[in-house]
């Protein structure tokens, strides 16, 4: 199957600055896709390649099988959700929406009725004769939304689309263009350095640091299996274990990682295990988090509600079993 | 704090504040007066007699008719040109980041910093130098050194608060580069454009200095009047024609301002 978006070993240097650096990249046709990492990662500047606002200094990009180096944006079957939605100020929101079939020209019954249906497609039907100003954060996003939706975009690019949203707006967001992407089928392509999101929208996760991705997999691999360390330190929120400590209690010389909920406390301090002191209580609801120092390491464990805790500063022992600590590398 | 605003100034500054206003508007009145005054060889306080005469002698009169044609076609020649040349430089600098953007800024609101009789003589020189005879567009060139000013300092205030991902929107909805300038960019610029240009035509409408260096054998009409002014004879129609600029320079300068005070909420509006 041709890939919706493939890059090879592509990349955007600015200056001497490796925004993008030799990504090979996959997107499947229908996939909801989420390019998370850091601020300066690089997944930006991805999304610009693929909409076209970049081009590449070295490598290809092609977007379902055509070469899409030196293509302008305005000549790509691609369209982007802006992080500042970019609506257009001077034109009323139905104009907005059909801004793309103006420029080619439909007519204008036509681009308006096509409009209309985006509008209740992001159910703003009827919002037509305002202005974007008079709007709010959310329905502005909704009209940016359907300004590129209704433009039968092969792929649409989103970029922090819900970063400017308030809680509650964001949640009912990630629910809404999750099951838009199923109806619709387009693939998505969204990036984000919110890890929650990523998890909880996207098919497949690629985890960015300094231009290069470095992992690319389905939600749960990435949380459960991080490759390297960065990753299991930025999208999760395992312990992160030094090779140091892994070698004394699992034998391999690696970096490891261990979920909070797979370390089992004990207070007596006699037999096998770590030995760490409780330095603070979180309660959250549902379990305690502990934070805990074993000689100058911390670690977090949860404690479901029900169990016995223990109070801040007591000694205690930690264990764990060993198939449950996931080994991996420092870098990628 | 807030609420000493609306309590009355105290008397002192009000009269201040009038003696002030007096003092810049009370000799613009007085031009008034005198082109309604029947003495025709000196400026007598007070008038002998008023007439309207003067008003049919400046009609009759084929000098005052050559002088404002020459300076209105000036002005429209030099906005033009401004318009086109201060809307890409400000385009240019407030779109894209290059070596020398700052320097670039300077450099084009320099001629309207520097005393006009700075750029007068550096044109006159230029020209003579590049052996250009003085003639109609020679004063073009001299006027729209600083009407490009104006219309860039207008046009890049407003790029600055064109948020640049609508260019970039609009290019992702399928739009080339003109359809873009067309459909996005003018829109939004365009009443800005429009306020620079009237402040750049009504500039070149009442320029003494600069056109004092580059015209040749024309007058434009500040300088037909600074030439009437030495001859006495019939002199309240220097006073009528004065009016005339006066009320033809003011209202596009009040437009412009009107103009460019609703632009702001328009952009505001967006963001």
């Amino acid at each position: 199957m041709t890939p919706a978006v493939a890059f090879q070993k592509t990349s955007r240097h600015f200056g001497a600055v490796r925004a993008v650096d030799a990504v090979d990249l996959e997107i499947k046709p229908g996939e909801f896709f989420a390019m998370l990492g850091p601020s300066g990662s690089g997944k930006t500047t991805c999304l610009r390649l693929i909409a076209g606002f970049e081009q590449p200094t070295a490598g290809s990009i092609s977007i379902f099988g055509e070469r899409a180096e030196g293509v302008p944006p305005y000549r790509r079957n691609v369209n982007t959700v802006f992080q500042d939605y970019a609506l257009f100020p001077h034109l009323n929101v139905l104009d907005n929406v059909a801004y793309g079939l103006m420029v080619k020209g439909v007519s204008r019954d036509e681009r308006h009725r096509a409009a209309e249906d985006a509008l209740k497609l992001v159910q703003l039907p009827g919002y037509g004769g305002r202005k974007p100003g008079q709007l709010s954060g959310g329905q502005r996003q909704r009209v940016a939304l359907a300004r590129a939706l209704v433009n039968k975009p092969k792929v649409l690019l989103l970029d922090e689309p819900l970063g400017a949203l308030d809680l509650k707006l964001r949640e009912s967001m990630q629910e809404e263009l999750k099951q838009l992407q199923k109806a619709l089928g387009i693939t998505f392509v969204f990036v984000t350095h919110d890890q929650g999101e990523a998890l909880s929208m996207a098919d497949r996760v690629a985890v960015f640091n300094d231009g290069r991705i470095m992992q690319v997999g389905a939600p749960e691999d990435i949380y459960q299996r991080p490759a390297s360390r960065f990753v299991a330190d930025f999208v999760g929120s395992s312990n992160v274990l030094p090779p140091d400590f892994v070698q004394r209690y699992a034998g391999e010389r690696r970096w490891g990682s261990l979920r909070p909920e797979q370390i089992r406390i004990r207070r007596d301090t006699s037999g096998d295990g770590v030995a760490a002191r409780v330095v603070s209580r979180h309660y959250l609801g549902a379990a305690t988090k502990l934070s805990l120092d074993a000689d100058g390491l911390r670690l977090h464990a949860t404690v479901p509600s029900g169990a016995a805790i223990p109070e801040d500063g007591a000694h205690v022992m930690l264990t764990f079993n060993r198939d449950q600590l996931h080994l991996m590398e420092e870098q990628a | 704090m807030r609420s000493d605003r609306s309590q009355s100034a105290p008397l002192g500054i009000k009269i201040a504040a009038a003696v002030g206003l007096a003092f810049l508007h009370l000799p613009i009145l007085l031009i008034f007066v005198y082109a309604f005054t029947t003495e025709e060889k000196s400026y007598q306080w007070p008038p002998p007699g008023l007439t309207t005469q003067w008003f049919a002698a400046t009609w009759a009169r084929p000098d005052v008719w050559q002088a404002l044609g020459l300076s209105v076609q000036v002005a429209a020649i030099s906005t033009a040109i401004a318009l086109v040349l201060g809307t890409l430089c400000a385009a240019a600098v407030s779109q894209t980041r290059f070596f020398g953007r700052e320097a670039i800024s300077l450099l084009v609101i320099l001629p309207i910093a520097l005393p006009g009789i700075i750029t007068g003589i550096a044109l006159r020189s230029a020209f003579s130098l590049a052996e250009i005879p003085f003639s109609f567009w020679t004063i073009v060139l001299g006027h729209a050194t600083f009407c490009v000013v104006v219309v860039y300092n207008n046009a890049v205030a407003r790029f600055r608060r064109t948020s640049g991902s609508l260019i970039e929107a609009s290019m992702d909805l399928g739009a080339d580069g003109f359809q873009t300038f067309r459909h996005v960019i003018l829109p939004n610029i365009g009443t800005a454009l429009l306020a620079g240009g009237m402040l750049a035509f009504a500039l070149s409408f009442d320029e003494v200095i600069v056109t004092t260096f580059t015209a040749g054998q024309q007058q434009t009409l500040p300088i037909w009047m600074l030439e009437e002014l030495v001859r006495p004879r019939q002199r309240p129609v220097t006073n009528v024609v004065a009016m005339v600029v006066v009320l033809a320079t003011l209202l596009p300068i009040l437009a412009a301002y009107y103009l460019t005070r609703e632009g702001d909420q328009i952009a505001g509006a967006g963001k």
